[in-house]
Formats: structure tokens, C-alpha cells, sequence
């Protein structure tokens, strides 16, 4: 039979150290990213603002739609080529006028310069100051609801330390992700939300499997004389095999969301691939040495206070 | 287990029947989204500020009539949009003043001095919540019934909210058209032109008390240039749109210039022809939101109840007024907070682009699962199948709706519910290692994989769950689908394939190998 590994007996719990140091790294780059550019980048879901996708019949050149729509000075706008040279999207800013007014005079004044040719608009989206202020506290609802929703079941099924890892590698897997939507100059939308949010469920689910996996290795580890960390280890092993498999399944799905969804999905399949690269990542690497870390942490602290307890008394 | 197989095959025939006959047909059955078959979606607010500042303006007026009858004299105003301020020129008046304004019990008191003679009354907080509610509500209905006058199939037209009203039509062609449809306020009124004023003056010094200064738009129609004429407009409103019984669109005979025939109702048609009588050679401003369009001579009393509405309509212009009018003005005006539309165009290539993303996904999965796993991959693969057959299945069943977002869901559903097999499988054969034997693996397999998948599925579902709260249009498909696919796994990674399984293993004995 075709086996990706047979009886795996990678030491993942020791070398914890070196794969610290390369979450460090790669949250540090993409905060930095994210820092160097002022912040993410938001779309006009959170923004505010009008964009307009617009399809010409031959490919235009840039400079004579910015310089067409500059006379209709609606303020900065940032125009982009979409997926095929003849697609573009004009992204305007909040403008006082109201939005039907910013629609109609950009379809006059793209009438009126004739050397554009036909054209067709395809999208509009207009989201007001008031909505997108709204979506942006409903958005850090959401995730803050999803990940509470995980802790607690976690913490209820399994226990509260491997909840709290749990969260922590799903922590991890949104800032590799957000890092990497910035270092790709791509925008925050609703649709990335709900690709984080799916990245949160992920990254559970593969931590949550491997969690299963110590709770029944419990009892066999104590028999057999094996450390806490050996004990993660073995599980994280044993199930590593499954947490590679599925991770390829979701990986091939969203790669074909990627290249054949179209460019209305091609950001959100980008932050799914690199978070289901991630969620395995953290699953493996991250969540089981943070549980072995702070078991130590605190048995050396028990240590220390018994020993206190003794010296006084 | 063996000894309900047959029961076992009856529920999962059931399942396949009542999923195939909930799909048949499946273009009926199944919902498409604003975002794939094209249409608007806006999420409208109503300004109720104005609908109660227009009920403050109104009392004022009546009280105004009622100081003038008992022969007070004072000067009222508006303050903000729930105060009228009252100072009267007298103040021995005092108490008969007081009189009058307890008629008004709407309002309360703000403030009083008597010896300024100065009173502030202030409308009542349930009042002013009841005329939101109203404006709010009467909105909703004005606008559904400028949709149904303006034949939109199965158009969404809810209140979010308190004051927000959430308007979605699949399939519009024109949406600039069906936006100024749908956001007019439609205020029609008729005023006398305060004919002393000197225009010019009040263009640049304001117009004089008691008169408006309004503008009539006109657009050349050979230059395309807009020209802006101004009117000095008496503040009383005369008549109202609310007096109307029909309007429909007529053209004129000898400039073919469409225009818009009124009729007003009894009560109107009788004030129109007492108004007319008296005024004759005056001249009646017709006021449409604010602006006016026409300023005609009144030339005889017209009995009839009958006006025209010129303005140098095109005839899609006149049919929209007449549209919106015959439904109603709106009790305040409303603003686009959110505008999403799709051209049918891109709609049609999303689909596309989605069923060729469902498909390949599928065929890479099934490719991988067969290859990986030989026939028991291939158990899965029909399990993946009946997944898909289901979700469809339950989305049509409960009119959901799929959007591109919902696509995106249904080929990651695709990559979890194999998930469930793969946990399944890589178990059994780690049973199988340890050299138990095939039936006992199979069984071992099924049973420990069994809590992991519980949990796996209660994390995705509190997502998705989580998901469907949160998100707006769009992300609520995405979570729509997902949910139902992760349930609809349970059912097929779990209990079809293990009947698959002892369909084909636990029957046979003396098995040696088995496939996986």
C-alpha cells in the first residue's frame, strides 16, 4: 500500500526550539510588512468607498483612464489592472456626493473620451462610512467569538492549557497569514475574514486530532515510563500521516480555487493555501511544545515552591 | 451492526431519494445569488430625522393657525428637530397662550419664562420613536410597491434594523435606473410663485421671509449643458402628492415630448379647483424634491382635478415619475449606505469560473483518495459524491441561496469531508499493523476514529456557525455551505461508508487482504 510515512519517529517536541525561532521570524516579517505599509491595506468593505469594475472591449491604456478620471476629481483613486487586460477595477474614496451621483459622472466621463472605446461596467460596490465601520467591529467579533467558541469547547473536551495552545497556534496562523496578505499587497475584505475565520476552524481541527491522540495515549504512556514530551511526541507522529493527507486534500482544493475561481476568489484561496500551510505547521510544531513548555514551566515552579516550603519550615 | 444492514440501506436509499427529488428540477430548485446571476443589492437608510422635523414643521404651522385665531401674537420657530420655540409679543398673553399650547399634546414642555414670554415645547420621546417607526415602515412599503410597479422577479425588500431598509433585486439590467427609482423621495407639491420677489436679489441675499428660493434643472439637448433657473417659491404647500389617484405617462401632440398626467382624488380635485378659481393669472410652481419643474399660469379654474408634469422628460424619465408618484412619496428620504451590483455578464463568468473549480477539485480529490487508498479511496470518493448530492440537496430544500462565496465553500467542504475518510482509514490501518485481523481492524478502525470526528466537526461547525452571524450576503453563503457539507459528512464518511464497508467486507470470510 502507498504510505506517505511508515511509523513515523520524528523528533518534533525536541527541536521546538529551532521552530520558535522560525514562527518568530516569519510573524516578525509580515509585522513588519504590515508596520513598514501603515497598516493593512483595507478594501472599501472596511474602507468605505466605490469600486467600480469596468470591462472594455480592447485593452486601454492606464494612463488615459487615470487621466480621464482625474477630471472628474473624486479624490484619489486607485485604478488596477483585474485578471485580463481588459478588465480593470476603479477603487474612489469616500466622496460627498452620493454614491448613484460617483457612479453616473465616472460612466459620463468614460463615455465622453472616445479613444477608451466601449465599455462595460460589471461591478459596483459602494459601502458607506457608517457600514463599513460596522463591518469592521463585526469582523473582530467574529474572530474573537470564534476563537472563545474554540477555547471553551476545547477546554471542556480536553483541558484548559491545551486550549489556551490551541489558541495560540491558531493565533499564529492568522498573523503568518495577515503577514502574508501584506507582504503580497493584497486587501482586507469580507471575503478574507471569512477565509480567516475558516483558517481558525482549520487549524483546530488539526490541532483537536493530535490533541485526541495524547488523551488516549495517557494511560499507555505511564505504564511505559515515557516523559510528557515524549508522550506529545509519539501522538504528534502518530497522527502525522493523517494531519499531512488532509492538509494535501484542502491544499489541492483551494490550489484549483486559486487558479480556476477567478479573480474575485484568487485572494481569498491565497490566504486559505497559506493558512492550511500554516495550521499544519502549527499543529505539528506549535501547539504540542507549547503544552510540554509550560507543563515544565509549571512543575518547576511547584518544585520551587515546595522547596521554599521546605527551607521555611 | 450486521443485523440492521437492511436498515441501514433503507435510510440511505431514503437519503439519496428525497435529495434527488428536492433537486429535480435543478434550475428551478436551486437559488442563485445577486453575485452570480447579476442584480442589486442596497442596504438603504431612512433619514427619520426629516419625517419628524416634517411633523415638527407641520404642528408649528397648526399652531401658528391656532395663536393667529385666538389673536395672540407671537413669533414661532423650529429648534433642531424635535423643538418648536414660541415668544410671544406680548407677554400678558401669557395665559391664554398656555391654552393653546396644551391643545398640543404631543409635545411637552422644554422650558418656560413668563416673564420673557418665551416658551420651548419639545415632542414627546415616544412620539418622535413612533413617527421613526412609521416613516421606517411606510418606506418599506412605498418602495416594495414602486418594485412590483416596476416588475422585478422575486425581489427582496426587508427592514434591518431599526432604521435601515435592505432592498435586493436578482437579474436587473439597468441599475442606475432602478436606484433612482427606488431612492426618490417623490415629494410632489404645488406653490404659489411669490411673484413680488425680485429674483436676482434673493439669488444673492436669500429669499424673503414666508418664500423659499428653489431651482428649476434644465438640460440643453443638444449641448448636454445643464442650465440652472431660479424661482422665488411661496413656503406654503398648497397640495400634496399624497392627494393624487393616478398618474400615468401621456405624450404631447405637437412636441412629442413625453410628460406625466395626474389626477388627484376627490378631496384634492376640489382644493385644486377652489384654488384655481381664486388665483387666477397667478402662477402654481410644480415641486418635485425640492425642485421645480414647471411654474405654469393659472389661466381658468380647473375643475377636472387634472395636471401635466413637463419637464423635458425622456419617456424612461416619465414612466419612473409616474411610477413612483402613483406609489407614493416616501415618508422621509432615504440614503445608500451600501451598494452592491453585478452585471449579469460577470455573474454568468463566476459561474463558470465556480463549476470548473468544483469540478477539478473534485477530480484531483477523487484522483488522490483512489490512488491512495485503491478501493476502499473508492468507497470514499462515493461517499464524496453523496456529500455533494446532499448539500445540494438541503440547500434547495430550504431555499438557501448560493453565492460565489458558497462555491468557494462547497470545494473546501469537498477537502474536509475526505478528512473524515482519511481519519478513518489511516486508523484502520494502524489497527492493521498491529496484526489484528480485518474485520476487527475494520471495527476498532471505525469506533476510535469516531470521537475525533465528532470533535473535528463540532470546531468547524461552531465556525461556520460563528460565520453565519457575523457575515454579511456573500460570507453567509459561504458559511451556509460549509455548515450543511460538514453536516452532510458526518452522515456519508461515517454511516454510508461504514454500510459500504460491511457491505462489501463483513460478508464475506475467510477475507485476507483488504484494500485500503
Amino acid at each position: 500500500m502507498l504510505e506517505l510515512f511508515r511509523n513515523p519517529s520524528y523528533n518534533f517536541i525536541g527541536r521546538r526550539r529551532w521552530a520558535y525561532t522560525v514562527s518568530v521570524l516569519f510573524i516578525g516579517i509580515g509585522l513588519a510588512s504590515i508596520a513598514m505599509k501603515g497598516g493593512l491595506r483595507y478594501g472599501i468593505d472596511f474602507s468605505g468607498g466605490t469600486l467600480i469594475q469596468v470591462r472594455f472591449e480592447k485593452p486601454p491604456a492606464v494612463d488615459r483612464i487615470r487621466s480621464t478620471l482625474d477630471q472628474i476629481k473624486l479624490g484619489e483613486s486607485v485604478i488596477q489592472e483585474f485578471g485580463d487586460p481588459r478588465e480593470f477595477l476603479f477603487r474612489l474614496p469616500l466622496a460627498d456626493a452620493p454614491p448613484e451621483e460617483v457612479t453616473r459622472r465616472v460612466k459620463e466621463v468614460l463615455e465622453k473620451e472616445s479613444a477608451l472605446g466601449g465599455f462595460e461596467i460589471r461591478r459596483v460596490e459602494f459601502v458607506g462610512p457608517q457600514v463599513g465601520q460596522d463591518l469592521q467591529l463585526q469582523a473582530l467579533y467574529a474572530v474573537l467569538a470564534g476563537m472563545a467558541g474554540i477555547l471553551i469547547y476545547i477546554a471542556v473536551r480536553f483541558d484548559f492549557k491545551g486550549g489556551v495552545a490551541a489558541i495560540i497556534a491558531v493565533v499564529h496562523d492568522v498573523l503568518v497569514s495577515l503577514g502574508a496578505l501584506s507582504l503580497t499587497n493584497r486587501e482586507m475584505s469580507l471575503p478574507i475574514l471569512a477565509a480567516l475565520l475558516t483558517i481558525i476552524g482549520y487549524s483546530v481541527n488539526d490541532t483537536i486530532v493530535a490533541y485526541d491522540r495524547i488523551r488516549e495515549n495517557r494511560g499507555k504512556a505511564a505504564r511505559k515510563g515515557q516523559t510528557f514530551g515524549d508522550l506529545i511526541n509519539t501522538s504528534i507522529n502518530q497522527t502525522l500521516s493523517r494531519t499531512v493527507l488532509t492538509a494535501l486534500t484542502v491544499f489541492l482544493s483551494t490550489a484549483v480555487l486559486f487558479v480556476f475561481g477567478g479573480k474575485v476568489l484568487e485572494d481569498f484561496a491565497f490566504v486559505l493555501l497559506v493558512g492550511t500551510v500554516t495550521g499544519t505547521y502549527s499543529t505539528i510544531y506549535i501547539a504540542g511544545s507549547i503544552i510540554v513548555d509550560w507543563t515544565a514551566w509549571a512543575e518547576a515552579r511547584a518544585h520551587r515552591v515546595k522547596k521554599a516550603v521546605v527551607k521555611a519550615s | 451492526m450486521r443485523r440492521n444492514l437492511w436498515l441501514r440501506i433503507v435510510i440511505v436509499l431514503g437519503v439519496i431519494a428525497a435529495s434527488v427529488w428536492y433537486l429535480y428540477p435543478p434550475k428551478k430548485t436551486i437559488n442563485l445569488g445577486l453575485d452570480l446571476q447579476g442584480g442589486i443589492h442596497l442596504m438603504l437608510g431612512v433619514e427619520v430625522d426629516r419625517a419628524i422635523e416634517s411633523q415638527t414643521e407641520r404642528a408649528l404651522a397648526d399652531l401658528q393657525a391656532a395663536l393667529d385665531k385666538k389673536g395672540i401674537g407671537a413669533r414661532l420657530g423650529r429648534q433642531g428637530a424635535t423643538e418648536m420655540a414660541v415668544q410671544l409679543v406680548n407677554p400678558s398673553t401669557w395665559t391664554n397662550a398656555l391654552a393653546v399650547l396644551s391643545e398640543f399634546k404631543t409635545f411637552e414642555q422644554k422650558s418656560a419664562d413668563q416673564a420673557a414670554g418665551r416658551v420651548v415645547l419639545a415632542l414627546q420621546a415616544r412620539e418622535s420613536a413612533q413617527i421613526a417607526d412609521l416613516a421606517v415602515r411606510q418606506g418599506l412599503e412605498t418602495i416594495r410597491n414602486r418594485v412590483d410597479q416596476f416588475g422585478v422577479a422575486e425581489p427582496t425588500i426587508q427592514r434591518q434594523g431599526e432604521n435601515r431598509i435592505l432592498v435586493q433585486l436578482p437579474g436587473i439590467q439597468d441599475a442606475e435606473r432602478a436606484k433612482a427609482l427606488i431612492g426618490k423621495t417623490a415629494l410632489l407639491e404645488f406653490k404659489f410663485l411669490n411673484e413680488q420677489a425680485d429674483v436676482e436679489r434673493a439669488t444673492r441675499e436669500g429669499p424673503p421671509p414666508g418664500s423659499d428660493l428653489l431651482w428649476q434643472r434644465q438640460i440643453d439637448k443638444e449641448t448636454k449643458q445643464e442650465r440652472k433657473l431660479p424661482y422665488v417659491v411661496e413656503k406654503k404647500t398648497l397640495i400634496t402628492g399624497a392627494d393624487l389617484s393616478t398618474a400615468r405617462v401621456s405624450i404631447d401632440q405637437t412636441t412629442s415630448e413625453p410628460y406625466v398626467s395626474v389626477e388627484f382624488n376627490s378631496t384634492g380635485a376640489r382644493t385644486f379647483a377652489e384654488l384655481t378659481e381664486k388665483n387666477v393669472g397667478r402662477r402654481l410652481a410644480i415641486v418635485l424634491d425640492g425642485n421645480v419643474h414647471s411654474a405654469p399660469v393659472i389661466r381658468e379654474k380647473i375643475p377636472s382635478g387634472q395636471a401635466q408634469i413637463t419637464g423635458g422628460f425622456t419617456t424612461e424619465e416619465a414612466t419612473d415619475l409616474a411610477i413612483v408618484l402613483r406609489a407614493g412619496a416616501l415618508p422621509a428620504p432615504v440614503k445608500i449606505l451600501e451598494e452592491r451590483t453585478v452585471g449579469p455578464s460577470l455573474g454568468a463568468d463566476s459561474i463558470r469560473q465556480g463549476v470548473i473549480s468544483i469540478l477539478a477539485s473534485s477530480l484531483l480529490v477523487f484522483l488522490f483518495m483512489l490512488i491512495y487508498y485503491r478501493l476502499s479511496g473508492m468507497i470514499a470518493d462515493v461517499a464524496l459524491a453523496l456529500n455533494l448530492l446532499i448539500l445540494l440537496a438541503v440547500m434547495a430544500g430550504f431555499h438557501a441561496t448560493l453565492t460565489l462565496p458558497g462555491i468557494a465553500g462547497i470545494a473546501l467542504t469537498i477537502g474536509m469531508a475526505v478528512d473524515t475518510n482519511i481519519i478513518i482509514f489511516e486508523r484502520i490501518r494502524e489497527e492493521l499493523r498491529t496484526g489484528k485481523t480485518i474485520r476487527a481492524s475494520i471495527d476498532s478502525g471505525f469506533s476510535r476514529a469516531f470521537t475525533t470526528i465528532i470533535d473535528t466537526h463540532v470546531t468547524v461547525l461552531v465556525s461556520a456557525a460563528i460565520l453565519y452571524q457575523f457575515g454579511t450576503g456573500p460570507v453567509k453563503g459561504f458559511a451556509v455551505s460549509l455548515f450543511i457539507g460538514i453536516l452532510a459528512s458526518l452522515f456519508t464518511a461515517v454511516f454510508f461508508t461504514r454500510l459500504l464497508f460491511d457491505v462489501i467486507y463483513m460478508r464475506r470470510t475467510g477475507l485476507r487482504t483488504l484494500s485500503i
